[in-house]
């Protein structure tokens, strides 16, 4: 990965001091345009977005549909990340549930958004939920989507019928 | 790279952007990359209580590939421009990267 900073130019084509003679021949064509003042190009690579959620704790949501919340130690280019600590916290009707899972290397492919929780209201759910034991939740849970998969098979079907290919082609997405 | 260079002029505005999962959710852009992922600040959810698991969360890094749409502020899009850019192609991109920068720094 490159080491850039916020503040270096990262001009393409010029050698930072100290790597070979610069460049004497200078390319004819038309005169570079005028600069105007704008981010330097590095302050938008992934590298970047991810860089300042290093080592915070995160809550990462998943295709589908699962939520994990870890602290982030590691990630690449491809948002492939690394979560340590990492607990999975289970919704269902007005119930919650936490079941510890340990460390997690998450394929990007995988990975819906990740948000940093806010440490002022740190694990703060709205009134309604109330967490529950796992063990009930968790089965309320497996209901809940053996459920939607039935209601999303019949639709997938139905719309199959008029010719609609929908959009994650039968794959549930939460 | 059009739209690349398109979002970044919207840096600073707010967008609503629309996940394949049905998600909405409002916020500052930060920043974008290559991928269109996309980063916002201080973000609000449409139906907040229908996903309790953002209610913690002030800024979210969302992966381009699950985006379905982005809600621009109309003020802040060149349509024009934009237009044009289209049909010359990449040829003048960074021509055209320094013009959506201006029309940015125009409009604020």
């Amino acid at each position: 990965m490159e080491h850039l900073s916020i503040n270096d130019a990262g001009l393409p084509g010029a050698p930072p001091p100290g790597q070979g003679p610069p460049q004497q021949m200078m390319q004819p064509g038309p005169p570079p345009p005028s600069p105007v003042p704008q981010l330097p190009p590095q302050m938008f690579t992934t590298a970047a977005q991810l860089l300042d959620l290093t080592d915070k704790k995160l809550m990462v949501a998943l295709r589908d549909g699962r939520k994990l919340i870890g602290v982030l130690r590691s990630w690449d280019q491809f948002g492939n990340l690394v979560l340590q600590d990492t607990i999975e916290r289970l919704f269902v009707q007005s119930l919650y549930a936490d079941i510890e899972r340990g460390l997690f290397l998450v394929r990007g492919e995988n990975v819906s958004l990740l948000g940093e929780i806010d440490l002022d209201k740190d694990d703060y759910i709205p009134p309604p939920f109330e967490q529950a034991p796992v063990e009930k939740v968790f089965a309320l849970k497996k209901a809940e989507d053996a459920e939607r998969k039935k209601t999303d098979k019949r639709r997938h079907t139905k719309l199959a019928e008029h010719g609609f290919e929908g959009e994650h082609s039968g794959e549930a997405i939460l | 790279m059009l739209f690349f260079s398109f979002f970044k002029t919207l840096v600073n505005h707010e967008v609503t952007v629309e996940l394949k999962n049905d998600i909405s959710i409002r916020g500052t852009l930060k920043s974008v990359d290559q991928y269109l992922n996309i980063k916002l600040d201080d973000i609000t959810v449409v139906e907040e209580l229908k996903y309790p698991h953002l209610s913690s969360v002030k800024n979210v890094f969302i992966r381009g590939s699950v985006v379905r749409y982005v809600h621009l502020p109309a003020a802040a899009v060149d349509t024009p421009l934009l237009e044009d850019a289209t049909r010359r192609g990449i040829t003048d991109s960074i021509e055209i990267e320094v013009r959506l920068s201006q029309f940015a720094d125009a409009s604020g």
